[in-house]
């Protein structure tokens, strides 16, 4: 005999009614009160940003009165975004700024990931650096001390990261591995910079390099403050990664293994993709850190996107409006570090689905 | 029947202090199936591990089809190259497809073109029926199909030799038998096996011998018929009275 199961349906899910969320017990109701009162606390925020704002101003003067000086802004917005590389070639980093956000674009794909990307990833670099240079095909010669603003920012957080890269896994293969040279080797690199302030790093890589280094020897200076946040970014990632690897079984190796596989090919192919899965959201903090961390350069006086709003805000013809710059600056860090997060989730997102149907 | 594809001359192996093997000889003939039982602890894993050279010996030889196992790295990957390995928890790559798990060992192992590793993948998921889910995740699919999957991934390398480690222990009873069933299968077809194993009916429906071992030595080896109905030593019948209930 066979009883007939008709699969029952789930229950509808039933959401409680508008007051009942906000106001249904004392928790709720507390925080919705706390809640609208620095809303209203805001008030005068918003007054200042919006409705007393002077958006347009013929005169720098007009700004002494009154809210937010966004005409400020739209008069400094070139200066801040690219510095004082010289006006007239400033669609040189504009096009810089553009190929950087095409490169990203195209890279978000996993199933792009290979090494036809890398290998457009090297010539994109190549051809933004020679851009920004100039000195070919009529174009002028712009050294690095004067670029600045967004592309120095873009410029310097991907290729700390992706030059980084590649060290961390090589630093955190070397943490792991049996070979005591390579062992002692990567743990004194990655405590001895870990344990140093960035800061600090950046000051001798800028200042102390050059002193150190023989007479007639000189490294461009934006390119020494290149190599310290590769080394700071490398030795992050370098604990990141190994943290990743810890957490790939044991069982995986000894399959690869026994199929044969030849070492490095299974470091690359089967471990270290797993290992990376596993570590997506200590990494996006990482990099997250890293973009923020790219404003430090500041101090041993490279022209990021932070520094020429400062000197743009300095500008003594207006009333000093360094709120309304650093409302932009960090709108602009806000939008690329949000953009890593939502793509992160997206990323992780993705995996989950591939283990669990 | 010539020079065994397999032979254990007097190995002995230690984890730190601990003796795990002592004194183990065997030698398999090309086409022999061999089951190796015991109970938990006798090192019968760490044996057919040391056949592939996923555990070190300390003392003894191995050799697998005229080769021995040394230091050398280029003896062990040609021993590799003709031993397959099928584990208890499977191991297959949880990131890559079905069909790449079976491609992908070839493409980096042997440097077959993709095209060809992904035609010889999809023959031997064919013939452990279950080409259907070339394209899924390891982690959709079944325990049992995950087995027979890493059986079609090993089958892929062409071994000579098949190694199972306790292949059926980690399953959920319904799927033991559509992993036995792909295992007799290699077996009819005349692939030489070495099965750890719990399974004492596929033990005595396959095996040409049966090895039992206990406190990391060989205590018997038999045919199935005497092991299970005429076995020698007392700790044999012991051992067979507790899982032939």
């Amino acid at each position: 005999m066979t009883i007939a199961c008709e699969p029952a349906p789930p229950p509808r899910p039933q959401r409680p009614p508008l007051w009942q969320i906000l106001f249904g017990d004392a928790g709720s109701a507390a925080l919705t009160i706390v809640t609208l009162a620095m809303l209203v606390g805001l008030a005068p925020a918003l007054n200042w940003a919006v409705f007393d704002a002077i958006w347009q101003a013929d005169t720098p003067a007009r700004c002494r009165e009154g809210g937010a000086c966004w005409a400020f802004v739209a008069a400094k917005l070139r200066f801040i975004m690219f510095g004082v590389y010289p006006p007239d070639e400033q669609w040189r980093p504009l096009v810089v700024t553009g190929m950087i956000l095409v490169m990203v674009l195209v890279s978000l794909p996993p199933r792009f990931w290979g090494r036809r990307l890398v290998a457009a990833w090297l010539v994109a670099t190549a051809a933004m650096l020679a851009l920004m240079w100039g000195g070919f095909a009529g174009l002028r010669p712009v050294t690095t001390a004067n670029w600045g603003g967004l592309p120095v920012t873009l410029l310097l957080a991907l290729l700390s990261l992706g030059l980084g890269f590649p060290f961390a896994v090589l630093l955190a293969l070397g943490r792991r591995s049996r070979a005591p040279v390579s062992r002692l080797l990567s743990i004194l690199t990655i405590e001895v910079v870990r344990g140093l302030p960035l800061v600090g790093l950046l000051f001798v890589a800028s200042i102390m390099l050059p002193l150190l280094l023989p007479a007639g020897w000189t490294i461009d200076k934006l390119g020494r403050t290149l190599a310290a946040l590769t080394l700071f970014a490398a030795v992050y990632l370098a604990e990141v990664i190994r943290g990743g690897l810890q957490g790939v079984p044991r069982g995986q190796v000894e399959a690869a293994q026994a199929l044969g596989i030849p070492a490095w090919k299974m470091i690359w192919h089967i471990v270290l993709p797993q290992a990376i899965q596993k570590v997506i959201p200590p990494l996006t903090n990482t990099a997250i850190v890293m973009v923020k961390n790219t404003s430090l350069v500041m101090i041993v006086g490279v022209f990021d996107m932070l520094s020429a709003g400062r000197s743009a805000a300095s500008d003594p013809n207006w009333p000093s409006p360094y709120a309304e710059t650093y409302v932009l600056v960090g709108t602009v860090y806000f939008a690329i570090c949000f953009g890593i997060s939502l793509y992160a989730r997206w990323l992780e997102k993705r995996v989950q689905e591939k283990e669990y149907r | 029947m010539g020079e065994p594809a397999i032979r254990i001359e007097a190995v002995d192996k230690w984890f730190s202090a601990f003796q795990v093997l002592r004194n183990v000889s065997l030698s398999v003939g090309a086409g022999e199936r061999i089951v190796v039982c015991g109970p938990s602890g006798s090192g019968k894993s760490t044996l057919i591990r040391c056949i592939n050279r996923l555990e070190e010996h300390q003392r003894g030889r191995i050799t697998v089809n005229g080769v021995e196992l040394t230091e050398s790295l280029k003896n062990i990957e040609a021993v590799r190259r003709d031993v397959g390995m099928v584990f208890q928890h499977f191991n297959l790559f949880p990131h890559l497809t079905i069909l790449e798990n079976c491609a992908l060992p070839q493409i980096l192992a042997r440097g077959t073109p993709r095209r060809a590793a992904e035609a010889r993948a999809m023959e031997f998921l064919a013939r452990v029926r279950i080409p259907e889910q070339a394209a899924k995740f390891p982690g959709q699919l079944s325990g049992g199909q995950q087995q027979r999957v890493a059986i079609a991934r090993a089958l892929c390398m062409t071994p000579k030799v098949m190694l199972f480690d306790e292949p059926t222990s980690a399953l959920d009873p319904e799927m033991v038998k559509e992993v036995l069933d792909t295992m007799v299968g290699l077996a009819e077809d005349g692939m030489t096996m070495i099965v750890v194993t719990h399974e004492m009916g596929f033990a005595r429906r396959v095996a040409d011998r049966i090895v039992f071992m206990d406190g990391g030595e060989i205590i018997e080896v038999a045919a199935p018929g005497d092991f299970f109905d005429r076995p020698q030593s007392p700790r044999t019948r012991s051992f067979l009275q507790q899982i032939l209930h």
